[in-house]
């Protein structure tokens, strides 16, 4: 099953290679792994999104917790959440019913152009993966030359979250 | 007042109360070691031949005391070479603190001279490591490696310390207490966790306790003692817990696993409850996974949440200390009017009696045959009166030796359980032998093992440590030859020592006493003359036969109630 596990952490050097590293030794499975800094600047905030079987998951929790600058982990799948990803998509435009079809294929799916040129149509996305996903999809018939994805990040809805 | 880095350095330690640190100097460490030379009546440093061995002895010192061992190493080499120490102390969950030096910080990344990341290089094989980028945090540094090492499930910490570091200055302030919002392990178990454990354990009719490190590491030996007393179950060992329980209770049945007792792992296979107490369910003790405990309903103690629900699927999960726990069981059981059901423990000691009268620890040693290796651990435990510190390497001999010692006391026995690290045996005696200058330590090793760390020899005449060398010398890597013969057709690749040195001018040259021995009639005495010699190393080389093998034995894939028993 897939699992969203988010992460505080102590801002240090290294940090990040300490749970890249714990998921590679182990042989757990890394979907997604985003990290920035939090509203504390001593803190960092990771989200992970792995997938296993719940024993695994467990494991995977755990073994977190583990390492010492681990501050505290949330599996946000146990909790009603919100998950989102930011995509940035670069679109060749050249053909003259691409401009078109493809503005407004971003109007259908709620991106912003952020860039253009002769060419190209840069697209800002924001969605779940499946969202970004279909955009993907959507714009198989044109040249795409350029995908970045951010990578998963959560939030647990309501009153639940995860804060020291 | 200000300090220098490196007189920080030395104040730190002596703040943690370590006088004993093993070592070797290098171009990064040179104003470390300018420092222990300056205050060398403060802290003893231990000169050794390899950095490995500086490691293996500071965890031998460590596994010996409880407290955690120090090793200084130079950057590069010096701390590449320390690696396989501290991934066996990460594997046997050592208290360790190893400092290594690194070049200057303007040169790190550069692909300097001796430059390694060990940092990252060890980031897998320690519970936690430190660069040290200002000498401003070096104190607190150390402080939180010496706490991160001992507390909790212990390990090795590892900090590495830039050569400008030791130079730049700064006001000295060692903190007496650390706090760490990331860092809190539980030593207390939980109340209600405890109950659950003894409503199983007064309901069960077929008990085993199965007990491992985590009771020498948390200094819980007496009170498993009463425990087991009080409950009257029987208690197996795992290797890393011998000396938990005293062997010659008649309520030990033995250690289990791989090369476990007969009665031990078919106690295992048959229980109803299985009460885990700071062990691991480690693959050498369970044998096949699937077949592991098929009837048991399992409580498990331990410090590490990770290790719980790891391998096998937990009823009862206690986390906590040790120590703590069972004396929180002590008092439930106390409290109550309860008691475990006679009757059904009295059947159920009928048949561990009758698993027993297997006598699967049998040998037969003829008096014009070869000496079976057996028979010399026997003998040994016989003239020291099992009080000796035993250390052992990697393979048969170390088999052999947690088999035929029978350990009465707790941190005695000093083995690479986790990792095997061949080469582990002698430098970890230097560290018992620094530790205890006036026990008797042996070094119970193979011809294989011995030559990994066989430069340790010098240390040990430097540091006059009078070590008993006992070299059962088959001529084969044992274990690897007893692998291949029973799973690969005898097809002996590599196993074979063809060219062996005299180990009796070996250890002459060394400086120290050498014997060989070759006929049964001499082993005992030859063992007594060494004791007596006791401000001398004695290396004896006991030329044992050639293919002789480690029985019982838990066959890969099979489960424990299948065992070959010779």
């Amino acid at each position: 099953m897939r699992h969203v596990i988010s992460i505080l952490m102590e801002n240090e050097a290294g940090a990040l290679s300490r749970v890249a590293g714990l998921f590679s030794a182990r042989g757990y499975n890394i979907e997604s792994l985003t990290v920035a800094p939090t509203d504390d600047a001593t803190l960092s905030r990771l989200t992970v999104v792995t997938r296993g079987s719940d024993e695994i998951v467990e494991q995977i929790v755990k073994q977190l917790n583990k390492l010492i600058d681990v501050v505290k982990v949330m599996d946000l799948s146990q909790y009603s959440h919100m998950e989102r990803e930011m995509m940035f998509i670069k679109v060749g435009v050249e053909k003259n019913t691409a401009c078109e079809a493809v503005k407004r294929l971003a109007d259908i799916f709620r991106g912003n152009i952020i860039d253009v040129s002769d060419k190209t149509y840069t697209i800002e996305l924001t969605g779940d993966r499946s969202k970004l996903d279909a955009f993907v999809n959507a714009l198989k018939d044109y040249r795409i030359i350029e995908v970045v994805r951010s990578g998963s990040m959560g939030i647990a809805r309501g009153e639940a979250s995860l804060h020291i | 007042m200000e300090l220098t880095g490196a007189e920080i350095f030395v104040e730190c330690l002596k703040e943690e109360g370590v006088d004993t640190i093993f070592g070797y100097p290098g171009g990064a460490v040179l104003f470390l070691y300018d420092e222990l030379y300056k205050q060398h009546d403060k802290i003893n440093h231990i000169l050794v031949r390899h950095e490995q061995g500086a490691v293996h002895a500071a965890e031998g010192y460590a596994k010996a005391t409880n407290k955690p061992g120090v090793a200084l190493v130079t950057s590069g080499p010096g701390a590449t070479n320390a690696v396989t120490g501290i991934a066996d102390a990460y594997l046997d969950s050592v208290p360790l603190v190893v400092f290594t030096g690194q070049v200057p910080r303007a040169l790190i990344g550069n692909d300097a001279f001796q430059e390694v990341d060990i940092v990252g290089i060890t980031r897998p094989c320690v519970k936690h490591n430190f660069l040290v980028t200002d000498v401003n945090d070096l104190a607190t540094t150390i402080k939180k490696a010496f706490y991160i090492a001992s507390t909790g499930r212990p390990g090795p910490v590892l900090v590495d310390i830039p050569k400008d570091i030791t130079t730049a200055r700064c006001e000295f302030h060692y903190p007496k207490e650390i706090t760490m919002r990331s860092y809190n392990p539980t030593v207390k178990g939980n109340k209600r966790q405890v109950r659950r454990a003894l409503d199983l354990m007064l309901e069960a009719k077929k008990p085993v306790l199965y007990t491992g490190g985590g009771v020498v590491l948390s200094g819980a030996a007496h009170q498993l003692t009463e425990l087991a007393h009080e409950l009257g179950f029987p208690i197996t060992n795992t290797l890393m817990g011998l000396g938990g329980f005293p062997s010659m209770d008649k309520q030990f049945i033995g250690m289990l696993g791989m090369h476990g007792t007969y009665e031990a792992n078919n106690a295992m296979h048959h229980a109803d409850l299985v009460i885990a107490i700071g062990a691991r369910f480690d693959d050498r003790v369970t044998g096949n996974i699937e077949k592991f405990c098929p009837y048991a309903k399992i409580i498990h103690v331990d410090i590490d949440p990770a290790s719980i629900s790891k391998n096998v699927k937990v009823d009862v999960p206690i986390v906590g200390d040790v120590k703590s726990v069972i004396i929180d069981m002590l008092e439930e059981l106390r409290s109550r009017s309860e008691r475990p059901d006679a009757a059904a423990l009295a059947a159920w000691w009928q048949q561990i009696k009758e698993w027993q009268g297997a006598d699967c620890l049998k040998y037969n040693q003829d008096v014009n045959a070869a000496i079976k290796a057996q028979f010399v651990v026997e003998k040994w435990w016989e003239v020291t009166n099992g009080d000796a510190y035993i250390c052992s390497d990697v393979g048969q001999h170390q088999m052999w030796a947690a088999q035929y010692y029978k350990f009465s006391k707790p941190n005695r026995w000093i083995n690479s359980g986790g990792l095997g690290t061949m080469g582990f045996g002698l430098p970890a005696a230097m560290g018992v032998q620094m530790a205890f200058p006036e026990e008797t330590v042996a070094c119970i090793t193979g011809d294989g093992s011995i030559q990994m760390c066989i430069q340790e020899l010098a240390t040990c005449l430097q540091y006059h440590l009078p070590i008993k060398v006992i070299s059962l010398n088959n001529g084969y890597l044992g274990m690897v030859r007893q692998w291949q013969e029973f799973f690969y057709q005898k097809r002996y690749a590599m196993s074979y020592m063809e060219a062996l040195p005299d180990f009796v001018k070996l250890a002459e040259a060394y400086g120290h006493v050498g014997m060989r021995i070759e006929k049964v009639s001499d082993v005992e005495g030859a063992l007594k003359e060494a004791l007596a010699l006791k401000d001398r190393l004695v290396f004896m080389d006991f030329i044992t036969e050639r293919e002789n093998n480690v029985f019982p034995m838990v066959p890969a894939g099979a489960g424990q109630n299948e065992m070959i028993l010779v």
